[in-house]
């Protein structure tokens, strides 16, 4: 029998302090009873000869120091998964928010996980057509790639990650095994409804598990929710061999939730007062994502973070950068033309679409036709900067045709509407016809044999 | 010797019963044995780090003593391998665990079963000093693994086997000094921290040729040297980085993935074995170790990781090989230095970093040199550390620091990557020290006025860029022609010479005679072009469409045993220019 601790030392925040406790273990989860009747969760994230600090997962209003019974589980974090979890609704800390009542399972998970050896990793090769064509042509998603989504506040990141749910597919393969995880960090109620919204309507409901912790739920639960999302899309990828594409929002808020705790803790502070292992607990996140050898499934990952200010050398976003393999950046600027996807090509990027695209995968000429997009398009920010000083008339010829190039690519190939699914051919065909405005001299990117085959298709 | 613990905050661990204990040892903590390493003693008190999940473990709990500070086995087994921060091999691991890395792995190390082929060279009687080598094994068919007697052993041979096939922990030699007898096995111990010893510190004097133009003619490597390469994410590191591993002419390469991600090693133990080096037409990963401390595996893993790597970076070097170690990122064994410096504690000095954080990667940089080994040979270590700098921004500690301590310096760029000019390396904020303690080897090797040539096509860059400023005010046309031709040849330089595409078979490694010949095209094309421009024929006409077109592609038409293609284009190019200069006059 496991002893009940009923004095407290101090409560401050989310922490509470115990002493004279015996046989702890680190990282292990404590059972919390208030007043006899508020049953409350928490685990120790620090002990020290007999006293313990734990963080208690919901509020610590209305704890007093001798109301509270304090019970040591003996076992880290763990939730139960089957695959019934699929069209259920969970709060961050994996108890049921819709009336369905609980999961029963014999089988628990760790909601930590365990790196995956790099051994056993089996590298990704498989695009994912999200039907978007700045994302299908420029970053190409790869199924068991992490790819965040960087925005800003008011930006129209939830329509672009609700838009590539619906349209999502796997290149040659029935969405029989086809999940989503979505897992809410600090999110408002109206944003979490869209999502819950946009799934029903896409008629995916019943393949969608969410984890939910909305902006006014307890800080602690928000570092949770992301764990307990990813453990689920590890269950069902890897036992279940389901296709599992995860949505993290916001990542901002886990790390704001996560610097709030380290304060508290009265640790050292980094950069911008994050705790200096921000990076690795990041990764801790991040890298659950991928394929395995002798495994069927597959999680990819779209976190979606706000950068505050749109600063993109924030802590949150740089370390994110540094971690996922690659980025979709989205902007204000292209936002306020009014177009969408406000996507930003130039700093996005898909670190694994090198190895996904070209011929067998997508279409032999895709490699250099991104590439010469990116080229052009970079090369259009400068035209754009000299005709502000001197005007667009004084430009040169060639110049004014790099001003036309832009124009038509933003209107044509980047705007898409809200329900429009382009595929892969269709992305690459108007890619051709947006190049085809430049001169082919000026296509230095693109190799003289798919230059000749595509090229004059579209210039007569 | 025992100790238990006390207190357990992440990674880092307090325990008490600790007298005995020594400073830097390694020990096992708790009843999984997670491996750890003792960093404070304070009277009967330590700190120790755990290079392990520290989830689970309880206060009192026991502490076991080694003896032994934190120490690599290094003997046949290494070369080909995939290893932890700790080096224990991942194979291994996922064989007695599949998929996730499991709990409490305890100390395992090179496969103590695996029979190698042994040559013994030694006979009975003969005297050994320290460093000799002993025995040979061919470790794989590029590397013969040569074993050594340790640093600071020495005596005479009393006791022998035969060649044959033996594992590991066979005793294959024994000598004896005085009254101490010796059983050397086919490994020795070395701890990661110390530098193994050598004769002495050679002036450098031979580059790295690494097949990337940029590199090789306008900042080239040295062995024994060091570089450092910055860049924020997505500017192509790790891309720079594989580069270097896949084609420079070094005979051992040590890859260590610091803090980065797991699919990036996965694609480096696919891709590796597939690819031929040019030089020995062998598989690249037979001359290949990979360190792998993942950003999700345990931190103090990651900061053991680096010496982890040089160490046996240094080993091999011992046997008269050339190493080249790349560290991707060291930024990330910064930020590990810094987590566990805040968990001890300590006074933070710039961004949270430790005040110490200069002298470690002074320490580990100095740790690179061309050397004259213990037992006569030569070897060199050369050091390539990836910086991650925090939103890109150089002015931070840790690419601060490297700069000081570091002879190479290539900066990556953003605005590079962003129009995918890669590598995005850029010209003006790089620079190589090694130039002068080069300049003789590149114009006996490769041409007499090399070293000129570079200065030229550099100063064209240089002018470039301060007409650009100009050309931003005022746009291009305003601008006279010998200036238009100035940004022309630039154009085609950074099309034709600098921006190397690592995904096409051709273009991925340029032999250094090559890098030459197209950069003298370059040269000619601007030489000529100002010569037209002398007699006054206009821009549009110099600069030929055809012609430009073939100097923008010969980087992938021209194959790299074929160069007599690109003297042709020379000839096209010169009788071009004649014939319009004629035709003008």
């Amino acid at each position: 029998m496991k002893k009940e601790y009923l004095i407290l030392n101090k409560v401050q925040g989310p922490l509470i302090i115990l002493s004279n406790v015996e046989d702890i273990a680190y990282d292990e989860i404590v059972d919390i009873l208030v007043d006899g009747k508020y049953n409350k969760r928490g685990k120790v994230v620090q002990i020290y000869k007999d006293k313990a600090i734990i963080q208690v997962f919901e509020t610590t209003t209305g704890m007093s120091v001798d109301n509270t019974t304090v019970k040591f589980r003996g076992e880290s974090f763990k939730i139960a998964i089957t695959k019934d979890i699929l069209g259920r609704e969970f709060n961050g800390i994996g108890d049921p928010r819709d009336k369905a009542g609980e999961v029963y399972s014999s089988k628990k998970y760790d909601v930590n996980g365990r790196p995956i050896n790099p051994v056993a990793r089996r590298y990704p090769r498989d695009y994912i057509q999200t039907g978007i064509s700045s994302i299908d042509c420029l970053a190409t998603l790869i199924r068991g790639q992490k790819l965040p989504i960087f925005s800003g506040n008011g930006m129209d990141h939830n329509e672009l990650a609700a838009q590539i749910v619906r349209q999502a597919k796997i290149s040659e393969q029935s969405s029989e095994n086809f999940c989503i995880v979505f897992g809410a960090m600090g999110i408002k109620y109206d944003d979490a409804n869209f999502f819950k919204k946009s799934f029903e309507e896409a008629g995916v409901l019943e393949k969608v598990v969410m984890f939910t912790n909305l902006a006014d739920d307890p800080i602690v639960e928000r570092i949770i929710a992301p764990r307990c999302a990813l453990t689920a899309a590890e269950y069902l990828a890897f036992e279940e061999d389901m296709h599992v594409l995860v949505i993290l929002t916001d990542m901002t808020n886990y790390c704001e939730a996560l610097r709030e705790l380290s304060s508290l803790k009265e640790e050292v502070p980094s950069r911008k007062g994050y705790p200096g292992y921000l990076y690795s607990d990041l990764a801790s996140l991040y890298e659950r994502a991928g394929m395995m050898k002798g495994k069927k499934g597959s999680i990819t990952q779209i976190p979606i973070l706000t950068m505050p200010n749109d600063d993109i050398t924030h802590p949150v976003p740089d370390l994110t950068g540094f971690i996922t393999e690659g980025q979709i950046v989205l902007s204000r600027g292209i936002q306020q033309r009014g177009y969408y996807p406000p996507v930003n090509i130039l700093p996005s990027l898909s670190r694994l679409m090198k190895d996904g695209i070209g011929e067998g995968y997508t279409r032999e000429d895709h490699g250099d036709v991104s590439n010469q997009i990116f080229a052009a398009y970079a090369r259009v920010q400068d035209v754009i900067a000299l005709a502000q000083v001197i005007g667009e008339d004084e430009l040169s010829e060639i110049d004014k045709v790099y001003m036309d190039f832009g124009r038509a690519f933003e209107e044509k190939f980047l705007k898409q509407e809200f329900d429009e699914n382009r595929d892969m051919i269709e992305t690459l065909d108007l890619a051709w016809k947006i190049l085809g405005i430049l001169p082919s001299s000026e296509l230095d990117r693109v190799s003289p044999k798919i230059l000749e085959k595509y090229y004059k298709v579209v210039v007569k | 010797m025992e100790g238990n613990i006390m207190g357990v905050n992440g990674p880092v661990i307090k325990a008490q019963h600790m007298k005995g204990f020594k400073m830097r040892e390694m020990v096992m903590v708790g009843f999984k044995k997670l491996i750890g390493e003792i960093i404070i003693l304070e009277d009967d008190y330590a700190t120790i780090q755990v290079y392990e999940e520290t989830s689970g473990l309880k206060v009192g709990e026991p502490i076991i003593s080694t003896g032994n500070p934190l120490s690599l086995k290094l003997g046949p087994g290494i070369l080909g391998n995939i290893f932890d921060g700790i080096e224990r091999p991942l194979e291994k691991i996922n064989e007695m665990s599949f998929g996730f890395l499991p709990e409490g792995i305890g100390l395992i190390s090179l496969d103590e079963e695996k029979l190698w082929n042994v040559e013994i060279i030694v006979a009975l009687g003969e005297k050994l000093k320290e460093g000799q080598i002993y025995a040979k094994v061919q470790e794989t068919e590029s590397i013969m693994h040569k074993i050594m007697i340790p640093p600071g052993v020495f005596g005479t041979v009393i006791e022998l086997k035969e060649n044959g096939d033996y594992n590991i922990e066979t005793i294959v030699v024994k000598i004896k000094q005085e009254e101490n007898i010796y059983e050397l096995k086919l490994y020795q111990s070395w701890p990661v921290r110390v530098p193994r010893p050598v004769k002495d510190k050679k002036t450098i004097f031979k580059p790295l040729i690494t097949g990337q133009r940029i590199i090789d003619i306008f900042f080239p490597l040295a062995k024994g040297g060091t570089c450092a390469i910055p860049g924020g994410f997505g500017t192509g590191k790790t891309i720079t980085q594989h580069q270097l591993a896949k084609w420079s002419d070094a005979d051992i390469i040590v890859y260590i993935g610091c803090g980065e991600r797991g699919n990036e090693m996965t694609e480096v133990l696919e891709e590796f074995p597939k690819l031929i080096d040019p030089r020995t037409n062998l598989p690249l990963m037979n001359r290949t170790v990979l360190i792998a401390n993942t950003s999700n595996m345990p931190v103090a893993a990651r900061e053991a990781s680096i010496y982890t790597g040089i160490t046996i970076a240094e080993y091999f070097r011992d046997m008269g090989y050339h190493v080249a170690i790349m560290a991707d990122s060291t930024s990330r064994w910064a930020e590990a230095l810094r987590e566990i410096s805040g968990r001890l504690e300590e006074m933070p000095a710039e961004e949270g970093y430790p005040a110490y954080l200069p002298s470690r990667i002074a320490e580990f940089y100095e740790r690179a040199g061309y050397v004259e080994n213990l037992n006569s040979t030569e070897g060199s270590v050369t050091v390539i550390g990836a910086v991650s700098p925090a939103g890109g921004d150089f002015s931070e500690p840790v690419t601060q620091n490297t700069k000081r301590f570091v002879s190479v310096f290539l900066g990556l760029d953003k605005k590079l990557a962003y129009a995918r000019h890669y590598p995005a390396i850029n010209w003006l904020a790089s620079y190589s020290g090694y130039l002068s303690l080069l300049r003789q080897w590149y114009e006996e090797n490769v041409a007499e006025g090399i070293i000129e040539l570079r200065a030229k096509m550099l100063k064209l860059l240089y002018e470039e860029n301060k007409l650009l400023e100009i050309v931003k005010l005022v746009g291009e046309d305003v601008l006279p022609d010998d200036q238009r031709l100035t940004l022309e040849v630039a154009k085609c330089l950074k099309i034709a010479f600098l921006q190397q595409n690592a995904y096409n078979s051709v273009d991925t490694f340029a032999p250094l005679e090559k890098q030459y010949k197209m950069l003298k095209i370059i040269e000619s094309l601007y030489d000529n072009g100002r010569a037209a421009v002398k007699v006054g024929i206009p821009i549009s006409i110099i600069i030929n469409k055809e012609l430009m077109e073939k100097l923008y592609k010969m980087k992938y038409n021209v194959p790299n045993d074929e160069l007599s293609v690109i003297d042709d284009l020379e000839n096209e190019l010169v009788n071009y220019f004649n014939e319009l200069i004629e035709k003008y006059k």
